[in-house]
């Protein structure tokens, strides 16, 4: 019986989310291939883990090995490699977060499968095994197709999928399997987790954010975006490359790698919507873009879309909002 | 300590439109202003960075056309001390395998301590590139690198994890180490820098003298293929709001106090 693979992943005692939304994907593949879904699960202590998985997957197998703790993609390359070399799964599929970015592309080399990173889709079609990922930021999507193999693998972009529980629980079965690890990975160990700088602005407990991105353009532009925060009573958030060109602080940060927000309201300005921001201010209750460019995909996502430079907007705007505050008082 | 960084010349798309060419697996190239992907420029500061305080060479890599020497030229005006291009119409259509092999096939031939690379590309966007040679050079690696600091024969560095957490690790030299942006703040390169660095050599190598065969490189070479582009099917739209700009401020205005938001 063909089987796919679905790679758990968990920090600090954590499942996270993408291992759901992995095998609500994998259970309708599984299905359709008549394979077997089996969880794999590395860490230290595995037991309390495998439990929710068990109504997912038919198998869970359970590698427990203190080396196996904290993520190391070395360490998990070497269990990996064992477990797909003996299982030769016809699937192997993993996040493409920070643990899938590291590990998948040396294990697809180290054993020779074809790899497809950042999917959003994937199929079996006849004897071609094709995939869906987007290029340029979101702009464009691709359909691929891997060469032949016996095993194809995938790191699977987060939110690409909903996680939904099965109809029926899978009752799965929990395989321990020992580990391979004979010694500590001595070229690459593990030393600590580093949390980011307390104190700061706390953007989660804003009730309206105005999000400024690339089409601030400059650093010296960013007063003419907290002048209308002010105005709007607004707190002040950013994408990433506003962070990265050191404009705003890092606690500002919208998106995967910052914060995830959900005020009433969130007024993007000059921001494309690359997924990684998406997947940060995607619940706003109302969300209101101004971009240049027409087919941004934060225009997806929003109530309202201006497509207009930030700059036309603004000032017009704030006035308008002062003319409606003077009414009021 | 001997750095190489490996770098692509991309184009600027964050802003720009972009259309499917007629081959169906491109976009148009004409009217895209290209430079040095945005994940490398932050490598290549590092790359330079790490030279200045601890002497060593920087050696800039790229497998591109010969419009790649624009990207180039900025590693040398930047402190690179060499660039290496790598072109070869047979290595169109490389997926990340490919690519890593023909990247490999050089590096493998020069002394470095330290690899650097961006952690992806702003047009392809597989962030797979720096793993898999790493893999092939038989060397530590880590990914999405927002801090390093070297010591003897290691390295500790910080991975970016989400919501603003990382993870430090210390890993053994030499070593890969894909780049996060953020990471340092690129500096400004003038004109005549770029200028003084046109006297650099750039060194330009073939597939003839990678040691590859055809069948390393391009589609044939590769796990992946594009069978076609299209544009994502839109499944909501945002409701636009149009006329002059005090037309749409006025608009904007009053949805928000509909809402109750002013």
């Amino acid at each position: 019986m063909a089987k796919i693979f679905v790679l758990v992943e968990h920090r600090q005692g954590q499942i996270r989310d993408i291992t759901y939304e992995m095998l609500t994907k994998a259970r309708e593949l599984a299905e359709k291939t008549s394979a077997e879904l089996i969880a794999v699960l590395l860490g230290k202590n595995t037991k309390e883990l495998a439990k929710p998985l068990t109504e997912y997957a038919k198998t869970v197998i359970a590698v427990e090995d203190s080396k196996l703790e904290n993520f190391n993609s070395e360490a998990y390359k070497k269990t990996l490699s064992k477990l797909i070399t003996e299982h030769k799964p016809s699937l192997v599929m993993m996040g493409h977060t920070s643990y899938g970015v590291d590990l998948a592309p040396r294990l697809a080399t180290a054993l020779n499968l074809p790899l497809a990173t950042d999917i959003i889709n994937l199929a079996f079609e006849g004897e071609t095994f094709t995939v869906t990922r987007q290029m340029y930021g979101g702009k464009v999507n691709v359909k691929a197709s891997a060469r032949k193999s016996e095993t194809y693998l995938v790191t699977v972009r987060q939110a690409a999928f909903t996680a939904q529980k099965p109809p029926q629980p899978a009752n799965g079965q929990i395989a321990e399997t020992p580990s391979p690890l004979t010694e500590e990975i001595a070229e690459k160990r593990f030393l600590q987790y580093v949390l980011p700088p307390l104190g700061g602005v706390d953007i989660t407990a804003a009730e309206k954010l105005i999000g400024v991105g690339r089409g601030i353009k400059d650093a010296a532009n960013v007063p003419i975006v907290e002048d209308l925060a002010k105005t709007v009573g607004a707190v002040l958030s950013c994408s990433r490359p506003i962070v990265d060109k050191g404009w705003l602080p890092s606690d500002r940060q919208v998106g995967t790698s910052g914060k995830t927000v959900k005020p009433k309201l969130y007024l993007a300005l000059g921001i494309s919507g690359a997924f990684q921001h998406i997947l940060g201010m995607k619940s706003s209750d109302l969300i209101i873009a101004v971009n240049k460019d027409a087919k941004a995909p934060i225009f997806n996502f929003a109530d309202y879309g201006v497509v207009e430079d930030l700059f036309k907007i603004v000032p017009p705007l704030k006035n308008k909002l002062n003319e409606l505050r003077a009414q009021k008082a | 300590m001997d750095i190489v960084v490996c770098v692509k010349h991309v184009p600027e798309t964050a802003e720009a439109e972009l259309k499917i060419d007629s081959s169906g697996k491109a976009v148009e190239k004409a009217g895209l202003v290209y430079d040095i992907n945005e994940w490398d420029d932050y490598a290549l500061e590092e790359a330079v960075r790490i030279k200045e305080k601890q002497g060593g060479t920087v050696t800039a890599v790229t497998i591109g056309a010969d419009d790649s020497d624009s990207t180039l030229r900025k590693c040398l005006a930047r402190g690179a001390d060499k660039a290496i291009r790598l072109t070869d119409p047979k290595f169109d259509g490389s997926d990340s395998y490919a690519i890593a092999k023909i990247l490999h096939s050089v590096i493998k031939t020069i002394h470095y301590d330290l690899v650097l690379c961006g952690v992806q590309s702003g047009d392809g966007s597989n962030a797979a590139v720096g793993p898999i040679l790493a893999e092939m050079l038989n060397i530590p690696h880590a990914t999405m690198v927002k801090k390093i600091e070297l010591a003897t024969g290691t390295a500790k560095i910080n991975r970016e994890l989400e919501g603003g957490l990382e993870e430090q690790l210390e890993i053994r030299l030499p070593a890969l180490i894909s780049v996060q942006t953020g990471i340092n703040e690129p500096r400004y390169v003038s004109i005549m820098g770029i200028r003084k660095a046109m006297q650099k050599e750039i060194k330009v190598m073939t597939l003839a003298d990678t040691g590859l065969t055809e069948n390393d490189v391009g589609t044939a070479g590769s796990w992946i293929t594009v069978d076609k582009l299209y544009v994502p099917p839109v499944e909501k739209q945002a409701e636009f709001l149009k006329g002059t700009p005090d037309e749409i401020a006025a608009k904007i205005a009053e949805i928000l106090k509909g809402r109750g938001l002013i």
